[in-house]
């Protein structure tokens, strides 16, 4: 056997004697290419045609590496565990080194795993009310640490740290700006459009102001500003800590004495707190503009008459009840960002994940608050 | 030197969650000493050090640090304990949005009231000590491998601590300046006395500065051998010591291939 560099492809061809004794010959470039097609194969003709013996020779094989190797131990296995006997012919000290190299026992105490195709739904059930159960009480504690924290910049306001939470502010606010604004110009726009489709059959085009402004302030601004910052700000929160986290970073902020919660999680729900609101101010005011537009435009009303009837429309509490629904939902989005930034466990895979959690779960903490806040307003006022 | 204890671990098991890593560890640092633990990758040298600085909470066992048991003492007294001591992780764990620079003045701000002129010639000198004079303005990206683990001890030795944890400081430097740390790390010692631990698989280090060596086994879960280097490279009966300081595989000592 020689190793010039010729390609002659592999081909295996099966003897068989009177006695049931099969001799396996292998000919040309045994590499990766050939090993896949060839084992695929060959337990299927061993299984039915050897009966008392299998000799592989290898003597014209003209190429031989580690999955030729594999090869040879996997049909070893094979031939063992129908009790047969095995026999190998042909090698040179070549062949020898490399099996050597890895000959190990294929069938190890600790068996790759690989992950099930069909899993029993039991088992799932199982799992996954587990996996919630800790994440459910993983949560609650962190509602806990976030508290303390909170308890401990009144106590010392000393203790926040204003640079990040600046930062912070300018981009989960100032940033934010452009994209809130156009959104709600655009709903606006087509809030005042579609409802004058109707309204202006009863010749009431007024009342699109009072629509548009209505549900902007009490309803789609508080929800839009959120789903915007969700997306923009919650999954980013949960990205850098759940990085921080990977990188034994939090580890080191933790053995520098700093409280990981204060150092990283309150200046995020901080800023969102304060800049929430107002981004969701900007979205009213936007949208009103949007309604502006079209009511000037295409309703023949003029541009003060739209705003006094706007103004007329909106009650002090009506802003209030809005601004306070984004505040609550700022905390929710800034909590669940934070919260599955520490969650993160592993790699690079695992903060993807955590991102996307982030914006899942606050999206419908978001929905889920809202409708509370609608019934709790139903049997109040 | 003082020969009292200023750790002291006493029958740890540890590990992450449910899985046990390290199965009844029993060892002294001893004040101003140098120590250095050993292993084959994998055995729990890592986590043994987030154990001996409070990140793990062990599952059974204590251990004392300066006199605090710091698996179950008070939030205060852990904290305190926390200003004694400094830490290079072994992936450095430079905050990946700050500069060098704000890096290392970290732990000054927070432990100390110094002027910011003050900081900055500090944070200057502790940069040229592990010879990264001008790259107070770098972020951490911007910086080799070899360059950040420097600058990690240059944040680890940022508040002067009285014990320092290393892990594997000398991983991906080149020889000379792996000598010039292990000379930085006895200066230290040295000088101000600093209790020092490092983790290191570098024969060359070991010899070079470790008074004692603990030595951690996979298979055994725990210590297998203890004392001073030279000494048990000489005279350990144990194998895997022996192929260790030998720098020789095991299995060339005993072939086991059939
Ligand atoms: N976060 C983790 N969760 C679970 N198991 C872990 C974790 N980190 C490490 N391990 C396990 O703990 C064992 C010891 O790991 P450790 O990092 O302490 O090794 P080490 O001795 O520092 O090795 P090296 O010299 O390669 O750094 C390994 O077997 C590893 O599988
Ligand atoms: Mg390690």
């Amino acid at each position: 056997m020689s190793f010039p560099s010729e390609n002659v492809p592999f081909q295996y061809e099966l003897i068989e004697n009177k006695m049931g004794d099969v001799t396996i010959l292998l000919k040309g470039r045994m590499d990766k290419e050939a090993a896949g097609t060839f084992l695929r194969q060959i337990h299927k003709l061993i299984k039915s045609k050897v009966s008392s013996s299998l000799s592989v020779d290898i003597e014209s094989l003209n190429y031989f590496d580690d999955y030729g190797a594999l090869a040879l131990m996997e049909i070893k296995e094979c031939i063992k565990s129908i009790d047969k006997q095995f026999k190998l012919i042909g090698t040179n000290d070549r062949v020898i080194s490399i099996l050597n190299l890895f000959d190990r026992n294929l069938q190890a105490p600790n068996d790759i795993k690989t992950p099930p195709t069909t899993r029993n739904p039991l088992v799932l059930v199982g799992e996954s009310s587990l996996k919630h159960f800790f994440n459910i009480r993983y949560m609650l504690s962190f509602v806990g640490s976030v508290a303390l924290a909170f308890l401990q910049i009144i106590i010392h306001p000393k203790s926040l740290r204003y640079g990040d939470t600046l930062t912070c502010m300018e981009k989960t606010g100032v940033a934010a700006v452009p994209i809130v604004g156009l959104i709600s110009f655009l709903l606006g726009l087509i809030m005042a459009f579609m409802s004058s489709i109707q309204l202006q059959q009863f010749g009431a085009n007024i009342y699109v102001a009072s629509l548009v402004a209505i549900a902007m302030v009490s309803e789609l601004g508080p929800i839009m500003t959120a789903i915007v910052v969700a997306g923009r700000s919650g999954s980013a929160f949960a990205a850098e800590i759940g990085t921080m986290k990977i990188s034994e970073e939090v580890d080191a902020l933790y053995t520098m004495g700093f409280n990981p919660t204060l150092f990283l999680a309150v200046p995020r729900i901080v800023a969102s707190l304060i800049v929430v609101p107002i981004l969701a101010l900007f979205s009213d005011i936007f949208a009103i503009a949007g309604g502006l537009t079209v009511g000037v435009l295409m309703l023949d009303l003029t541009a003060s008459s739209y705003i006094s009837q706007t103004i007329e429309t909106l009650t002090l509490f009506e802003v209030t009840w809005g601004l306070m629904k984004s505040m609550v939902f700022a905390l929710l989005i800034s909590w669940v960002g934070c919260l599955r930034g520490f969650q993160v466990r592993g790699g690079a895979a695992a903060v993807g994940n955590a991102a996307t959690s982030a914006v899942v779960t606050s999206i419908f903490l978001i929905i889920l608050f809202d409708s509370l806040f609608a019934i709790i307003r139903t049997y109040w006022g | 030197m003082t020969t009292q204890s200023i750790i002291k671990v006493k029958n740890l098991i540890g590990g992450y969650g449910e899985e046990v890593i390290l199965n009844n560890i029993n060892f002294d640092v001893k004040e101003s000493e140098i120590l250095v633990i050993l292993g084959g990758s994998g055995c729990g040298k890592s986590t043994l050090l987030r154990h001996m600085v409070g990140l793990n909470r062990p599952m059974g066992g204590n251990i004392y640090v300066d006199g605090v048991d710091i698996a179950s003492c008070h939030d205060a007294e852990f904290k305190k304990t926390l200003k004694k001591i400094g830490i290079l992780f072994q992936g450095a764990a430079l905050f990946g949005s700050m500069t060098v620079a704000e890096n290392i003045a970290l732990p000054i701000l927070e432990y100390t009231d110094l002027p910011k002129k003050s900081i900055k010639n500090l944070i200057r000198m502790k940069l040229s000590l592990v010879e990264l004079d001008g790259y107070e303005n770098h972020l951490p990206f911007e910086l080799s491998g070899g360059m950040k683990k420097r600058a990690g001890l240059a944040r680890a030795l940022a508040i002067n601590p009285k014990i320092l944890f290393l892990d594997e400081p000398s991983a991906g430097l080149d020889p000379i300046t792996s000598a010039e740390i292990d000379q930085l790390i006895l200066h230290i010692n040295k000088v101000l006395g600093t209790t020092v631990v490092i983790v290191t698989h570098e024969l060359a280090s070991i010899f070079a500065v470790a008074q004692r060596v603990v030595m951690l086994d996979k298979k055994k879960k725990g210590i297998i051998a203890e004392g001073d280097p030279k000494f048990l490279k000489q005279h350990s009966e144990n194998e895997t010591v022996k192929a260790f300081f030998n720098r020789t595989s095991k299995s060339a000592i005993q072939p086991d291939r059939n």
